[in-house]
């Protein structure tokens, strides 16, 4: 069981865009986008590195 | 055809057309055996299936439909990027033990599977007639994707009502899907996305840098919003944030049980190959994210229509230098043909292995002689469907068939982890779910403004707005598990399972 464990950083996403109240925002803006915007498109690159993660830990073992 | 933007957009969609066709002698393989014509013989690397995949999840319809939505209702169309996102670590779990069981044994579509897994014929019909119907209206939809390009071209594109230039592009597709399989999508997907990725950097570059940064940009598009005869906003408003999130929820678990998504993702050579593209596939997310945006840049650049789909195609005539605006609008129709050719060939194997070939004794197991013939007809049928049904009919369509498809989740996703749900309790959920969910979507029509995604339900004094499908789901478990608790109490035979639990871990 021990060896499934990292895929529980796969939850992650989910939780981070499951309640749009966190992040339907404006401020603080950056580089002019609201942070709604920001935040999701940040999040898309932080699920390709969570997923990229897994394979490297899964490999390593 | 005397201007450069038209003679550009003809010599790619030309190249295009003539790789299709070449795309038969990649590798050298017997086209006539069902592996090789639909699966590309099963050994696409980590660079052939990137492209593979990303052409065919990110459709033209995608590019032309995600930023109309932000332009015509704000916020709410941005759906579109946490649903692009989540899909990813979904489908790395999911999609990898799929791809070693049907490694394992020799599948070619998700109902091939389910009967394995559970010996019921009526099941695995389901599943196929799920997949099936779902697909149609989504090549439909590619075909109202370039429709809208080939509207913004005019002159001979536009010729009654771009439905000659259409026809032809469309005949040209089905001969080369006839001829070559899934190589000719896999080859002209390298093109599509290359054309594809450099239109959308370019225009995120040029465009806001025009309209005075993206800052500007949302301001612009807040006030223009706000001032509307139906006012939107570039934030969601509170009553929507759970509609919101059920959409990017409910489109995620569609998105990679369609029969086009399983077909390119069995085409891959290993399951690490799989696996990889989860990680490497969120490129094509951001990129679409940044898409999605242009549609308040056009807000911004004081594009008026009521003609949401021409929004991308008016932007990039009105930003692009001649060139480049051909290039950018081939990418586009391009963009409509990996997946359509690959949509084709996903419902014709499910249409031959799983429903005709339930019904008929003398078939041929590995051939690929009826597939084939199958994707020419439901590609033809696609087009008569756009020639002769109106395009708002198309859409609703679509939505529908992302309803359905949700509902051979219980079967093939959770059938992939366990045997404790009876094969005939699947089939009871999942047709009490078409039946309601059908009926929840075609109520929301009883208005006359087309189908919405969205119900309202009055529950405990609250009232809640999600998305249709997970509604369906939710039945579809709960009438799913009551019955297997009963069939299994009264020993009803749950058919025999072929599958062995080494087949799935590697």
């Amino acid at each position: 069981m021990a060896r499934r464990a990292w895929n529980l950083l796969l939850l992650l996403p989910f939780v981070a865009y499951l309640d749009p109240a966190w992040y339907d925002r404006a401020t603080p803006r950056l580089f002019g986008f609201p942070f709604f915007y920001w935040y999701q498109l940040l999040w898309v690159a932080l699920t390709s590195l969570l997923i990229a993660s897994v394979i490297l830990l899964e490999r390593r073992r | 055809m005397t201007s450069l933007r038209d003679q550009v957009f003809v010599g790619l969609v030309l190249l295009v057309t003539l790789m299709g066709f070449v795309a038969a002698r990649w590798g050298g393989a017997n086209l006539e055996r069902l592996d090789e014509w639909a699966l590309g013989g099963r050994r696409f690397g980590i660079i052939v299936s990137w492209f593979l995949i990303g052409g065919d999840l990110y459709t033209a319809y995608t590019f032309i439909a995600v930023p109309a939505l932000i332009y015509g209702a704000g916020a709410l169309g941005f759906y579109a990027v946490p649903y692009a996102a989540i899909a990813y670590p979904f489908g790395f779990l999911v999609l990898s033990r799929f791809w070693s069981v049907a490694r394992a044994r020799g599948y070619v579509t998700a109902a091939d599977f389910v009967r394995d897994r559970f010996g019921d014929r009526m099941l695995e019909v389901a599943v196929a007639l799920t997949g099936v119907l779902a697909s149609m209206p989504y090549v439909a939809l590619q075909v109202v994707g370039m429709k809208a390009v080939l509207m913004r071209l005019g002159g001979y594109f536009a010729l009654g009502n771009g439905e000659l230039a259409l026809t032809i592009a469309f005949v040209l597709l089905a001969a080369y899907t006839y001829t070559s399989g899934l190589r000719a999508p896999a080859m002209i997907a390298f093109v599509k996305d290359t054309l594809i990725y450099a239109t959308v950097v370019a225009a995120v570059i040029i465009i806001p840098a025009k309209l005075g940064g993206w800052g500007h940009v949302f301001d612009a598009s807040a006030a223009a919003l706000a001032a509307r005869a139906k006012p939107a906003s570039i934030l969601l408003a509170p009553q929507l944030q759970v509609a919101y999130a059920t959409m990017a929820f409910g489109s995620c678990l569609a998105l990679f049980i369609y029969p086009h998504s399983i077909t390119s993702i069995l085409a891959a050579k290993s399951r690490q190959v799989v696996q990889r593209n989860m990680a490497l596939l969120p490129i094509y997310s951001l990129m679409l994210g940044f898409l999605a945006l242009l549609g308040y840049c056009a807000i911004a650049a004081g594009i008026k229509t009521t003609d949401t789909s021409s929004v991308i195609p008016r932007l990039l005539t009105a930003y692009f230098p001649d060139w480049f605006a051909g290039a950018a609008l081939a990418a586009i129709v391009i963009g409509a043909l990996v997946p359509a050719a690959i949509m084709a060939i996903g419902s014709a194997n499910l249409f031959a292995s799983n429903i005709f070939g339930e019904f008929r004794t003398d078939r041929v197991h590995g051939s690929a002689h009826l597939p084939r013939l199958l994707a020419l007809a439901l590609l033809l049928l696609a087009l008569g469907f756009v020639v002769f049904v109106p395009t708002a009919y198309a859409i609703n369509f679509q939505l529908l068939g992302v309803i359905w498809m949700i509902q051979i989740v219980p079967a093939f996703v959770l059938g992939l982890y366990t045997r404790a749900l009876h094969p005939k309790a699947l089939l009871l959920g999942w047709l009490a779910a078409m039946i309601t969910a059908t009926a929840m979507a075609a109520s929301t029509a009883l208005g006359g403004t087309g189908i919405s995604a969205n119900v309202t339900l009055h529950i405990f004094g609250t009232s809640v707005t999600s998305f249709i499908a997970l509604y369906g789901l939710a039945i579809n478990l709960v009438v799913t598990v009551a019955a297997s608790a009963v069939l299994w109490t009264l020993r009803v035979s749950p058919g025999t399972d072929a599958t062995r639990a080494a087949d799935y871990a590697s």
